[in-house]
């Protein structure tokens, strides 16, 4: 029902076209794939390419030095519609790539891929390009998480965010130990300069908002274990879970918005404590200092160094390497939004997105999986409602309810109707829209099916009520009446 | 250590929520208050913040003044477990506790204007705990005296929530008179529950406090208590153990269990699957580098 479209531009540099093309330069083809989800969902991927070769800048643009270049001058050349990508094969024997290296993924929506003698080959290569930049079978699989029969997808596939309207973030500071330790952090000036950027890169996605606390006396939940080889405390790895429970009573949200929380927790620890590390399941203390926990946010642990002189006065000053900080942090947001480069194969090599936080094809990555995520929303909302109505017969529907629903229909069917047209962006402004929608229409407090009685529940109030009223009433109607017959045929009588 | 990983990742759950409802006031009724600040008491030291916790009490003891020690409720004769603690946090209050509300509630069709502490904000990867307690019969639960709920509207409030996906899993416990009759109407998949006594049984209580004048608890909940006072957020003590709690021969009910709606056996659901609040966490083995 759901046909995903991704325009791609194949381009062949001199000296890198495969001997085996069936067709001369330049000329089209799809691929076309079927994702089936459950026995009735199955959602189609199509690949529409447009092979061709380079054109003159494009050629100047890929004779600079290093990949890097290549991609910052191909860039402005490039489609950068929302959803499509560019290939460029470089020859087989190219420089550009380093050694080893088959494919370099940039950070807009290109990617230098190293030529293979066999068309059939370098399609292969082709897709699995497109399986890293667009989306994959699991990750659209793990967008419709409800409708996947039980046990074929793994538990973990269903730990990122799932799409909202809005999501808020929180930043805490933790300082246990006011006596020993003044912590100072410029927190606005790290979120304008570090997360800043990135929310905004993010902002078609959902709207962010961004707020900060400080918190004393906040302890961990569990004590750290004293280790005398490093002389430093660990916390284990299985001790984790257990961390953010106490602290969680007192991170508070805010009051007004119900979008869902995400929370970034600096622990300081205290100086008796210090310094602190985690210990991952192996036992070897984790470089980051830091765990996060799926839909809920990250919490890294900053130790502060021991004062030079034993007798230096407390409390110690501490400022924070904010910039440390945020390295870590907004690595944990982009995977809690899924964005992790894990399962790249060995011989690609990934841009690094910098301090714009995500790659183009990262953000549209997100963008596929929320637009299909929403588009299955919105059918299970607006069936479940249907089912709704048909139980109960006498629901009454506001119009501003039921014009809630057409607006959410409508949205679905263009939303639909632009993915299989490839407009990725289109699409996923019409998805949004569809869910606001359905989400206000499924939710109206007046569709509580408590406020309508079922017609046998009236009958079962106002029968015992009339009913014994009635039988006098009906037995002095019936001799009323059976007098004035009397009565009218009297007088004949009479005669 | 291994096994261990294993039973987190079978649970599928990020977060727990929790509402606790008492549907009875009057003094005389103090031990359903009792009751449900017990099961409140439990769920926040395994872990659940107050965020996550909706509670609703009909009839506030601990300032009733017939209360002769004032800001306290008891669940133990002797005094020794005060449940009312100081840091309660009671989200639906008194006349606030309808069958209406709670329904609403549950299925989320919650006028606008509410704040966020009285909504229950779950998502598809939560696991609910929902403990209900005072005067019920065949087939309803009485609140506040004049009006009721019967198990027909529970159940399709519970396939409502079902339908958009508002819970991962579901325990729901009921300690009433005839409590396992509100759970035959359930429809909706992965839903277990437990019930404090069978249809055409009655609950009991357990003991009165002489200084205080009405009875503290429910035996079955206060078994309950003694069973979940054992529990800390790491322990593995799984369902079976709890359908065990209060056999007849100390309940003199006979607690019944539903389980044939749920997905996972019940030996490998966690106790703090539900009461508790154990995440998942992984370790952030990637940095992003920033221009500085």
């Amino acid at each position: 029902q759901v046909q995903l479209v991704v325009p791609m531009a194949v381009v062949f540099s001199p000296g890198s076209v495969p001997g085996d093309l069936p067709r001369p330069l330049p000329f089209r083809d799809v691929q076309e794939m079927e994702i089936s989800v459950n026995l009735r969902t199955s959602v189609t991927s199509r690949y529409e390419m447009r092979y061709r070769s380079t054109t003159g800048q494009e050629e100047a643009a890929l004779a600079a030095a290093t990949a890097q270049e290549a991609d910052a001058a191909l860039h402005p050349l490039q489609d950068t519609t929302l959803g499509s990508l560019t290939m460029y094969v470089v020859p087989e024997t190219s420089s550009l790539l380093p050694q080893g290296i088959n494919v370099y993924v940039g950070k807009y929506r290109s990617a230098l891929v190293r030529a293979v003698g066999s068309l059939a080959a370098l399609q292969a290569r082709l897709r699995e390009v497109t399986q890293v930049m667009s989306f994959t079978a699991s990750s659209i699989a793990a967008a419709l998480s409800d409708r996947v029969p039980d046990g074929q997808l793994s538990p973990d596939a269903r730990r990122y965010l799932k799409s909202s309207l809005g999501y808020e973030i929180t930043f805490s500071l933790l300082n246990p130990d006011p006596k020993s330790h003044t912590v100072d952090w410029d927190i606005e000036g790290a979120v304008n300069s570090y997360v800043k950027p990135v929310l905004d890169k993010l902002s078609m996605v959902a709207n962010f908002s961004v707020d900060s606390q400080i918190l004393y006396y906040a302890v961990l939940g569990v004590t750290p274990r004293y280790d005398k080889e490093s002389s430093s405390f660990l916390l284990s790895a299985h001790s984790l879970p257990h961390v953010i429970n106490p602290v969680e009573a007192r991170l508070g949200s805010s009051a007004a918005s119900l979008y869902p929380v995400l929370n970034f927790l600096l622990y300081v620890p205290e100086r008796s404590h210090s310094p602190l590390y985690i210990q991952d399941k192996d036992g070897a203390p984790v470089s980051t200092n830091a765990f996060h926990s799926p839909r809920w946010g990250g919490i890294m642990v900053y130790n502060v160094e021991a004062p030079a002189s034993p007798q230096a006065s407390l409390p110690l000053h501490v400022d924070v390497d904010m910039a440390r900080v945020m390295e870590v942090f907004l690595a944990q947001l982009r995977l809690l939004f899924g964005l992790s480069r894990e399962e790249v194969p060995p011989e690609f090599l990934l841009e690094s997105p910098g301090n714009e936080g995500l790659a183009d094809w990262e953000l549209d990555h997100l963008l596929w999986a929320h637009t299909v995520e929403n588009i299955a929303t919105v059918s299970t909302t607006l069936t479940s409602l249907a089912q709704l109505l048909d139980k109960i017969g006498n629901i009454v529907i506001k119009d501003d309810v039921a014009s809630e629903v057409y607006r959410a229909v409508a949205s679905v069917q263009s939303a639909v109707t632009k993915l299989s047209l490839g407009h990725l962006h289109a699409a996923f402004q019409a998805s949004k829209e569809a869910v606001t929608s359905s989400e206000r229409a499924f939710f109206d407090p007046s569709l509580l099916h408590l406020l309508y009685f079922p017609d046998d529940q009236k009958f079962a109030i106002y029968i015992p009520l009339f009913l014994p009223m009635a039988v006098p009433i009906l037995l002095s109607l019936v001799k009323i009446v059976r007098e004035t017959r009397l009565h009218k045929k009297e007088p004949t009588k009479m005669d | 250590f291994q096994d261990q990983a294993e039973q987190f990742f079978r649970s599928g759950h990020t977060n727990n929520w929790a509402v606790l409802v008492c549907t009875s006031r009057f003094w005389f009724n103090y031990r359903h208050v009792a009751n449900t600040l017990s099961v409140y008491r439990s769920v926040k030291r395994l872990g659940i913040p107050d965020s996550h916790i909706v509670l609703m009490l009909a009839d506030d003891m601990a300032c009733n003044p017939r209360n002769p020690k004032p800001a306290t409720v008891f669940s133990h004769k002797n005094m020794e477990l005060n449940v009312y603690g100081d840091d309660v946090e009671v989200d639906y209050r008194s006349y606030e506790v309808t069958v209406e509300n709670f329904l609403r509630v549950l299925t989320g069709r919650i006028p606008p204007s509410t704040p966020r502490s009285k909504r229950l904000l779950s998502d598809d990867r939560s696991n609910i705990l929902i403990y209900m307690t005072g005067h019920g019969g065949n087939g309803f639960l009485k609140f506040q005296d004049s009006e009721e709920i019967t198990n027909v509207e529970l159940a399709d409030a519970f396939e409502q929530m079902w339908q958009k996906r508002r819970y991962n899993e579901l325990l729901f416990i009921i300690d009433t008179c005839q409590g396992a009759s509100m759970y035959e109407r359930f429809y909706s998949p992965n839903i277990m529950a437990l019930a404090s006594s069978q249809v055409g049984e009655d609950s009991l209580s357990h003991q009165p406090d002489l200084g205080i004048g009405v009875h503290l608890m429910d035996r079955y909940t206060f078994y309950v208590l003694e069973f979940l006072e054992e529990i800390h957020p790491a322990s593995q003590t799984n369902m079976n153990d709890l359908f065990q709690v209060c056999p007849k021969s100390l309940c003199v009910s006979t607690p019944g269990h539903r389980t044939d709606l749920f997905r996972r056996e019940p030996r490998r659901v966690l106790i703090t699957d539900f009461f508790g609040s154990v995440r998942k966490v992984e370790i952030t083995a990637e940095t992003l580098a920033l221009r500085r």
